[in-house]
């Protein structure tokens, strides 16, 4: 008896979202079938990848990490055009972390003119992530999204604390906004029916269900995105039909098996080639879940997970 | 196909006796149906019966165990596609590659990594439990040798691989004690290869080109008397790897189909030239289904992600990991060092551990048993609160270890640090430490 596939019935599809502007703008989601399930389904947007851009020297990274961007540390201008030009990132993903009131706490004008001067330096779509602190960034995502008005960034992370006054932001001044809940499916359809009800338009919003780096909490972002596009894609769950973008590479690195060196822990292998791998496998696992872009920091893991989406499409 | 309880209870002796150790025969039904209880323990039960029942209840992935010992790695036995709707229950067996055509120091050096990565990960040992032989010298002597020296040299549980039968009854006589799982029975020697199998009572390999193939190929060997299979439906592509799979496991789990109700050997060792590449396929293989997955060579940086990823993939979502209660010391902290607390759950513990870390403030870190629960969710149970925590402190022999007599509580349950004072009297003062553990160096920097 020939065998015949056991083939999913899904009667969803995840909603199409333009990134940026201009030419280099790019689409995603539009998936039609559970990642990469092509002979049952489509994914015409392949996934995308953004790189991420400090505003701030960072402090305590794996030497694997800074290598790359040494000359660029101190100048994120500078540091979004390499990531852009130099490693072909689809998007970049400033980090504001200046801001953090437990850091720095650098004022959100002084932050926000480096959003700007970013976003005017690179074609590519550019994803703004504040500290994560709801207040803080209530003001400084508002702020940026005055200041860049039109140029369709990606306004992250929006959370329930402080979704109306951002939202309205990006209502405003058209931006896309990326809704952030604590690793909860409840809680991630809530936050996308109140941006709804705000007036933020369908097209303008992707989510990002809080990622777990690989032995820190992966399994939970791992079922709690593939519980959102078994929700979207079968059981017609409509305020959970968007991409999924995982902010994962800070994650990943700031573990210690990630930063531990070579000769400090023999077991674990070579070092800078165990980040690279701790990266590009949490990627591979997430982009198996659901992701639609993914938030990468070394060129090497990019990389690899690059020729991973190519080849599972192959 | 599962039966439910009025199903099965039609088919029992409906006598009541109560000698299965539950009062009725319904009650019984309904716990076979619930896999609580086996069919052997009612007396009565016709031999009719008892053949409809038990294959109506086999377990749609057959489980197979390979090994013997302390290493025995069982596979298979899957009953759903997504973890969250249940949970995945048998890791896949990873496997180190060795050929005979190898070096005779090389084959040393993998015998030592073998033996030498195995990681501590809360509490758990993480190790890879098999050893892939393959004779690619087309000598039966010097595969023998090769299965022999591992065999002296590891607990590995093996697979071993050959084209022909004679050099697979060579290996088998020396380690068929150790159950290894042979690789592979082929549409070309499908009789040598079962009564291989028969002989030496071990699992075995079907191996086909695609899955209509390899249909055909398992039914003969059923019908041959050989249960213990595993499949290889040939893919050496990373789609058609990753398709197998979703496959075979939809085969198996919605179709009941029968034929491709078994678990799988997959092959990233064969699928790219590029190693971190191949910890990613491998990565895709635990993910999605993989029982073995053979792999090139093993090195610590790409073994221990991957040995994570499948712990990770692989947790049961229903009970989170759990610490032990304890203190741990983190950074060689001393008599004045400051003292936090906060909940069991694994993965609470590893964040706050990790940040106090970063802090590089040498600190005592106390885990209280909260039934893995984290803080918030801990404090809502009542299981995290003033009482409860001064207890533990009182109780956890922390004043023999320091003689300053502060504690931080997380900043997320500053509400219990009234009780938590009154629980543990006047000496002690409660601070409360910052709601987030990425918060905890420059709070730890400032000294508490």
């Amino acid at each position: 008896m020939p065998f015949a596939i056991p083939k999913t019935i899904y009667t969803g599809k995840i909603k199409e979202v333009v990134l940026g502007r201009g030419p280099k703008a790019i689409t995603v989601g539009g998936e039609t079938s559970y990642p990469f399930h092509l002979f049952e389904g489509e994914m015409p947007h392949p996934p995308r990848i953004a790189l991420e851009v400090y505003d701030t020297p960072p402090d305590n990274w794996a030497e694997a990490a800074l290598e790359p961007y040494r000359d660029v540390i101190g100048d994120p201008v500078a540091w979004a055009k390499k990531a852009a030009e130099v490693y072909g990132a689809d998007l970049i993903a400033l980090q504001l972390i200046s801001t953090d009131p437990n850091g720095l706490n650098a004022p959100s004008d002084q932050a926000t003119e480096t959003a700007k001067k970013v976003a005017a330096a690179v074609e590519i779509p550019v994803i703004v992530n504040g500290s994560g602190s709801p207040d803080k960034d209530a003001e400084l995502l508002r702020k940026v999204a005055e200041a860049c008005d039109g140029m369709n960034l990606v306004i992250s992370p929006v959370v329930e604390e402080n979704y109306k006054q951002i939202g309205a932001g990006a209502i405003a001044y058209k931006h896309t906004v990326a809704a952030n809940s604590p690793i909860d499916i409840n809680l991630a359809k809530q936050l996308n029916i109140l941006l709804g009800n705000l007036g933020v338009p369908d097209r303008q919003v992707i989510v990002d269900p809080t990622t777990g780096g690989l032995g820190y909490g992966i399994e939970y972002t791992y079922s709690v995105m593939e519980r959102d596009r078994m929700a979207a894609l079968t059981q017609q769950d409509e305020r959970l039909q968007f991409p999924i973008i995982c902010n994962m590479a800070k994650e990943v690195w700031k573990t210690k098996e990630a930063k531990a060196k070579t000769e400090d822990a023999p077991l674990l292998g070579d070092a800078a080639r165990r980040g690279i791998i701790m990266e590009a496998m949490t990627a591979t696992l997430l982009l198996l879940a659901g992701a639609d872009v993914l938030v990468m920091r070394h060129p090497e893991a990019v990389r690899l997970v690059r020729e991973m989406i190519k080849d599972f499409s192959a | 196909m599962a039966l439910t309880g009025i199903q099965i209870f039609k088919l029992l002796p409906k006598t009541n006796c109560g000698e299965c150790g539950v009062p009725t025969c319904l009650a019984f039904a309904m716990n076979l149906a619930a896999a609580k209880a086996e069919l052997a323990s009612c007396p009565y039960i016709s031999e009719e019966s008892k053949t409809l029942l038990s294959e109506a209840s086999a377990p749609p992935i057959r489980p197979v165990v390979i090994g013997s010992g302390e290493n025995v790695v069982k596979i298979g036995g899957e009953t759903v596609l997504f973890r969250h709707e249940k949970t995945f229950v048998n890791k896949p067996g990873v496997a180190l590659l060795i050929s005979d055509t190898m070096p005779a120091d090389e084959v040393d050096e993998r015998i030592k990594r073998f033996n030498l990565l195995k990681y501590e990960w809360i509490g758990l040992v993480l190790r890879a439990e098999l050893i892939a032989v393959r004779n690619e010298s087309g000598d039966t002597g010097k595969f023998e040798a090769l299965v022999k020296k591992i065999m002296d040299g590891s607990d590995a549980a093996l697979i071993l691989m050959s084209e022909s039968a004679d050099a697979l009854k060579a290996a088998l006589q020396v380690s068929a004690q150790r159950v290894p799982l042979i690789y592979a029975a082929t549409d070309g020697n499908t009789d040598a290869m079962v009564a291989l199998a028969k002989e030496y009572k071990c699992p075995l390999v079907a191996k086909a080109a695609n899955l209509d193939e390899l249909t055909a190929l398992t039914d003969k060997i059923g019908a041959a008397g050989i249960k213990d299979i595993v499949l290889d439906g040939g893919a050496r592509t990373v789609r058609g790897a990753f398709e197998e799979q979703v496959f075979v496991r939809r085969a198996a789990l919605i179709q009941k189909n029968r034929s491709l109700g078994f678990s799988t050997i997959a092959f990233p060792c064969e699928m790219t030239k590029d190693p971190m590449k191949e910890a990613l396929i491998a990565a895709t293989l635990i993910a999605k289904y993989a029982g073995i997955i053979v792999l090139s060579d093993f090195q610590g940086e790409s073994l221990f992600p991957l040995l994570v990823a499948r712990l990770n993939i692989y947790t049961d979502p229903q009970r989170p990991m759990m610490m032990q209660q304890g203190i741990y010391p983190i950074g060689n902290p001393n008599e004045d060092s400051p003292v936090l607390i906060t909940t069991n759950f694994a993965l609470t513990y590893f964040i706050v551990s990790g940040e106090i870390e970063a802090s590089r403030v040498p600190s005592w870190l106390m885990v209280m048993d909260t039934e893995g629960l984290s803080v918030l969710t801990a404090w809502a149970a009542g299981k995290f609160v003033g009482d409860a925590i001064g207890q533990f402190v009182k109780k956890s022999g922390i004043t023999e270890k320091v003689k300053q007599r502060k504690i931080v509580i997380p900043g997320f349950v500053a509400a219990v640090s009234g009780d938590l004072e009154e629980e543990l009297g006047p000496e002690w003062e409660v601070r409360i430490g910052p709601r987030e553990a990425a918060h905890l160096a420059p709070f730890l920097k400032q000294g508490v």
